[in-house]
C-alpha cells in the first residue's frame, strides 16, 4: 500500500518534473505529423526531375523530416503530384490516393497539376484538383526545388492548424455504412 | 547513291505522271499514288539501302480530296541519305501497312491511326497507341476541337473541355509579326 506521503514525493520528484511537457493531444500529434510527412512521389513529367533535385544533396528535403519517399502508396502521408496529369494518366492517380491511408495531403506542383498549365487540349487534366482535394498549389514551370520546399513547410503549417482528433472522428462518422457480407 | 538519284531512278521505272518529286534545300520528297506505295518503299528498303524508318507521320489537308497525307520518312543506316516519300489516301481508303518492310513502322502506323484514323491494311495489330482503346474521336483531325470533347469510359478514363477562355493557344498562321500571330489574349476578338 502506498502512504500518501510517498504519492506526495513522486509527485513533486524533481526528477519526473523536468520530463514532463503538459500539451493537448491535438497539438502533440501534429507536431509528430508535420516532421514526418512520407511523401508519395507522382512524377509525371519534368517537375519530377525538380522532386527528385529537392530530395538530394543540395536542397535535402530531410531537414524537414520529409525524406523517406514511399513508393508505396500505402506508407505514404502526401502525394505531390509533379507534372502533367494525362486523361490516360488521371484514373491511375486517383487510385493512388485512394490507397493511401488517412490522414493524407496532396501537394499539387506546377503549372500542369494545378491547372493543366500550357497543356489547354484534348489529352490533359486541366487539374489534379478535379479528382482529388489538393492542399497546396505550387506554382512555376517547373518549380525549383526551393519553391517545393516552401510548399511543403506551409503544408506542415497547415496540418499544424488541423485538429487532429476531431478531423479523424469525423472522417469515421462520415464514412458511408459498410452492408454486412 | 545519293537520294537524288534514287528519286530519279524510282521515277524513271514507272511512266505514271501523277509521280511528282520535290528537292528543298537538299532534302527530297518523292509523292507516289496509294497503290503504287509499297513497292516504292519495298524497292527503297531491298535495292537502295534505305535499311531505317525514321517516322511515319500523317497529314490532314481538309477540304481537299482526297484528305489525307502519310508521310514517310527513309534513312540509310550510315545516314549518308535520306529520302521522304508521301501519298495521299482519302478517307475511307487504307494504306498498306510498312511493317513487313521494317518492324519500325508497327507503332508509327498506330499513332497515324490513333491520331488522325488512317487505317493501315495488313498490319498485325491496329490498336489505338496514345489514347486508349474505346476513344471515340481521331484528336488530331482539323475538324476536332482544340479543346477536346467529353468522354466517358467508366473505370478506364475520362475526357472533358479544357478553358480555352480566349487564351493565346492557337496561332494565326501567316501574320506579319509575332505579337499578331500569337497574341496575349484573343478575348476581344
Amino acid at each position: 500500500m502506498v502512504s500518501p506521503t510517498s504519492i506526495f514525493e513522486a509527485a513533486y520528484d524533481s526528477k519526473i518534473e523536468s520530463n514532463v511537457i503538459v500539451t493537448r493531444v491535438d497539438a502533440a500529434m501534429n507536431w509528430v505529423r508535420k516532421n514526418s510527412l512520407w511523401p508519395m512521389p507522382m512524377g509525371l513529367a519534368c517537375c519530377a526531375i525538380e522532386l527528385m533535385a529537392t530530395a538530394s544533396a543540395r536542397f535535402d528535403i530531410s531537414r524537414f523530416g520529409m525524406e523517406v519517399m514511399r513508393f508505396s502508396p500505402r506508407q505514404a502521408d502526401v502525394l505531390i503530384v509533379s507534372g502533367t496529369v494525362t486523361y490516360k494518366m488521371a484514373l491511375a492517380v486517383k487510385r493512388i490516393w485512394d490507397q493511401m491511408p488517412e490522414p493524407k495531403w496532396c501537394v499539387a506542383m506546377g503549372a500542369c497539376a494545378s491547372s493543366g498549365g500550357m497543356y489547354r487540349s484534348y489529352a490533359v487534366l486541366q487539374g489534379i484538383d478535379r479528382l482529388i482535394p489538393v492542399d497546396v498549389y505550387i506554382s512555376g514551370c517547373p518549380p525549383r526545388p526551393e519553391a517545393l520546399i516552401a510548399g511543403l513547410m506551409r503544408l506542415q503549417e497547415k496540418v499544424d492548424t488541423e485538429h487532429a482528433l476531431l478531423d479523424q472522428k469525423r472522417s469515421l462518422l462520415t464514412k458511408p455504412a459498410t452492408p454486412a457480407v | 547513291m545519293a537520294a537524288a538519284d534514287d528519286v530519279n531512278r524510282l521515277r524513271e521505272s514507272t511512266g505514271d505522271e501523277r509521280w511528282e518529286s520535290v528537292e528543298f534545300r537538299g532534302e527530297h520528297t518523292l509523292r507516289v499514288p496509294v497503290e503504287a506505295l509499297h513497292p516504292v518503299l519495298a524497292t527503297c528498303r531491298n535495292d537502295l539501302g534505305y535499311a531505317m524508318l525514321l517516322d511515319i507521320s500523317g497529314v490532314d489537308h481538309l477540304g481537299d480530296e482526297p484528305r489525307f497525307e502519310v508521310v514517310y520518312q527513309l534513312a540509310a543506316a550510315d545516314d549518308s541519305k535520306r529520302l521522304r516519300v508521301t501519298t495521299r489516301v482519302g478517307e475511307d481508303q487504307a494504306v498498306p501497312s510498312a511493317v513487313d518492310l521494317w518492324q519500325a513502322a508497327d507503332w508509327h502506323e498506330r499513332e497515324v491511326w490513333d491520331l488522325l484514323g488512317i487505317g493501315f491494311a495488313g498490319h498485325p495489330n491496329l490498336k489505338r497507341i496514345l489514347m486508349w482503346e474505346g476513344y471515340p474521336y481521331f484528336p488530331l483531325r482539323k475538324d476536332f476541337p482544340l479543346a477536346g470533347r467529353p468522354t466517358d469510359l467508366p473505370d478506364v478514363a475520362f475526357t472533358g473541355v479544357a478553358p480555352l477562355e480566349g487564351g493565346p493557344f492557337v496561332a494565326t498562321a501567316g501574320a506579319p509579326n509575332t505579337v499578331l500571330r500569337e497574341p496575349r489574349s484573343r478575348a476581344g476578338d
